[in-house]
């Protein structure tokens, strides 16, 4: 076990798919003899070569599509969008290829392929570097999204999506990238995909949460535990499939939740969970469920203050976890 | 005027096909195909007039081209992308005439899409063909992503990308070329071009006269070739295949055509052009022409087309009957293979 950064888990868990399956390949924008913008994939291009590591043209769709050919005659590409927010040229190649191959052809077809992209704000990234897409993708059936906020999650499930026989759209919070360090077992560490993981227990109230708002909300149960407040903290760690199980027990366990995510509030997961909280534990409920998300504003703008008026931070999370905890 | 022989003979005599390397047996199976994809054609819209089956979408006009240029590619070996009128290639690839009509008829024993896809919405691992959707241009980056595998594992294999002249307006068709140029990927782009994009004519879609033109731009050669005349676009497919597994890159062929029937069972051409154009064209049927050549080369006798008309008939007459009486999906299908391992909701 060694301390790690978000990214360098990243980084390792690529090294090690490629260095045990020579099918594993990277395809995106300066992803070769750059490393990529943040670095994830640094010494990757050096290590496996121009074929293995691909500079693609400045065109995403050209990057998708590329991958989806690839994954058809027997690769496993991981194609890197460069900021989630460009996602949006290779979206007709994501929901009407990728996620329906294998649907419309009954399973004939099947694409092992993992699409990476950095998300989320906090880091002056304005509109354009900043936008979460998650709810925007988990609405389309055939795809797998993910969205670790660890280091240890964000290496086992690298390899998971990998491995994975369908499209995988691997979300990593940019902000985490060098924020967020932890402990990463050695070996392999594959984390499932569609496992939620508790990762505070608590008894009061649960907090529910992914990518950088785990973190937050982990900080908040903190401060919360000095008020005499336990708190769970939930880490989804999958969007799609959710993990409904872990949802419904947390619920149940204490009875009040607060889901929170920096995506726009409208239709967003807060909802999905809140509505899966409403089928199945509606009975164990002691409070109204609660949200905390982004406002619905296109995005987030680049002047420090209104990218602090959109973000959820720590002091948000913990007065509106004391609003439900008083309810 | 010339007469049709002498036509013939200026383009290389009544053995042309040998000259290109095709024994007698080849060219005649090239025939049979443009037969069977026609007869397949025609009956879809005879049962779709009838209103026995919802949609149908043709090859009709197209076969030389189609034929042609897959006859020069090595199925099972090789892969096609192919778009939804190109009937002629996944025939020559290895679908049966059984195969199109339970997509017709959207059958659960469909192997393109299990009843899911519309009709001409092609696909097939075992055969090569890549699956498509509906949005065009997709298929041509999906062409190059396979030519991609075939190069990180130094494989011969060669992938043709078929398209209309419409699908060459979207980006997904620069990226595609650009990429492949890129790379010198065994591509071969092979652009059926019938003059329309369902109702707009070729000079509202582009303001030159050859899209082959484009391939400049991508750094590879662009050929236009007569899409009626099966042989010739036989053999610039056969010298795109052979550059290909040179590694010497891809090649853009733009094959002049055109489609006689509507864009689909649901369109009315006469809103857009004149009968009088249609009637022109169907003069030039590249399987009417074909069959010219192979009477004036003497291999196609009167008996030889009866045989052929036989077993093209005895084939979409069983594929009909098989096809009609087949079972539908049941309810239950419309959850299964939204992923491969099982439904994931």
């Amino acid at each position: 076990m060694a301390q790690k950064t978000v990214i360098e888990a990243i980084r390792e868990g690529m090294d090690e798919e490629m260095a045990r399956d020579p099918s594993v390949f990277l395809i995106g924008e300066d992803v070769g003899q750059r490393g990529g913008v943040f670095l994830a994939s640094d010494g990757l291009y050096k290590k496996y070569g121009e074929y293995r590591v691909i500079d693609s043209p400045l065109a995403e769709s050209c990057v998708v599509g590329v991958a989806i050919g690839a994954a058809v005659n027997g690769m496993r590409p991981i194609a890197e969008i460069q900021f989630a927010d460009f996602i949006a040229p290779a979206m007709n190649q994501i929901i009407e290829e990728a996620a329906r191959f294998c649907y419309r052809t009954a399973g004939d077809f099947n694409l092992p392929m993992v699409i990476r992209a950095p998300w989320g704000g906090g880091v002056h990234g304005a509109l354009y570097h900043s936008q979460s897409i998650e709810a925007t993708f988990g609405h389309i059936p055939g795809l797998k999204v993910v969205a670790p906020g660890t280091p240890a999650d964000a290496k086992g499930l690298l390899k998971a999506a990998v491995r994975d026989p369908d499209p995988v759209l691997f979300l990593e919070h940019k902000r985490t990238y060098r924020l967020v360090k932890g402990e990463v077992p050695d070996g392999d560490g594959v984390v499932p995909i569609g496992k939620a993981d508790i990762k505070r227990e608590g008894t009061d109230l649960s907090l529910i949460a992914y990518g950088l708002m785990l973190t937050y909300c982990l900080q908040a149960a903190e401060k919360l535990a000095a008020d005499g407040i336990s708190a769970e903290v939930l880490d989804l760690r999958t969007i799609k499939p959710i993990d409904q199980d872990a949802i419904v027990a947390t619920a149940k366990k204490t009875g009040k939740v607060l889901v929170v995510h920096e995506d726009t509030r409208f239709a967003g997961i807060a909802a999905e969970v809140m509505a899966i909280i409403m089928e199945h534990a509606f009975d164990a409920l002691d409070a109204p469920i609660m949200r905390l998300t982004g406002p619905d504003v296109p995005a987030m703008p680049f002047n420090h203050v209104l990218e602090e008026a959109f973000m959820p931070n720590v002091d948000r999370i913990l007065a509106k976890a004391k609003e439900l905890a008083a309810y | 005027m010339a007469t049709k022989t002498q036509e013939v003979e200026a383009k290389g005599g009544q053995s042309r096909h040998r000259s290109l390397g095709l024994s007698d047996d080849q060219a005649l199976r090239i025939y049979e195909v443009m037969r069977l994809a026609r007869a397949i054609d025609e009956r879809m819209w005879l049962i779709n007039r009838q209103g026995r089956a919802p949609f149908v979408i043709s090859c009709q006009g197209q076969e030389g081209a189609q034929v042609g240029t897959a006859a020069a590619l090595r199925p099972g070996h090789d892969w096609v992308a192919p778009y939804y009128r190109d009937a002629g290639v996944i025939l020559w690839f290895g679908m049966t005439a059984r195969d199109q009509m339970l997509s017709f008829f959207a059958r659960r024993e469909d192997p393109n899409s299990a009843g899911r896809q519309m009709p001409g919405h092609f696909g097939s691992r075992r055969l090569h063909i890549v699956t498509g959707g509906s949005p065009v241009a997709t298929q041509l980056l999906h062409a190059a992503g396979v030519a991609l595998a075939s190069k990180q594992r130094k494989e011969d294999a060669v992938t043709a990308a078929y398209f209309g002249e419409g699908a060459a307006s979207q980006g997904d068709c620069h990226e595609a070329m650009n990429f492949a140029g890129i790379h010198k990927l065994a591509v071969i782009f092979v652009c059926e071009n019938n003059g329309y994009a369902i109702s707009v004519p070729q000079s509202r879609q582009m303001a030159i006269q050859n899209l082959a033109d484009r391939a400049a731009g991508y750094g590879f050669p662009g050929v236009v070739v007569d899409g009626n005349d099966v042989l010739a676009c036989y053999e610039v497919t056969r010298q795109a295949v052979e550059r290909a597994r040179r590694g010497e890159g891809p090649t853009l062929i733009e094959a002049k055509t055109y489609r006689f029937t509507p864009h689909s069972s649901d369109d009315d051409d006469k809103r857009y052009r004149q009968a009088e154009e249609v009637a022109i064209w169907r003069q030039k049927d590249p399987i009417q022409r074909y069959a010219t050549y192979l009477r004036e080369s003497g291999i196609l006798t009167d008996p030889v087309e009866r045989e052929i008309t036989e077993r093209v008939d005895q084939q979409v007459d069983e594929a009909t009957e098989y096809a009609e009486q087949a079972p539908d999906p049941t309810p239950d299908d419309l959850m299964t293979f939204v992923y491969k391992q099982g439904t994931v909701s």
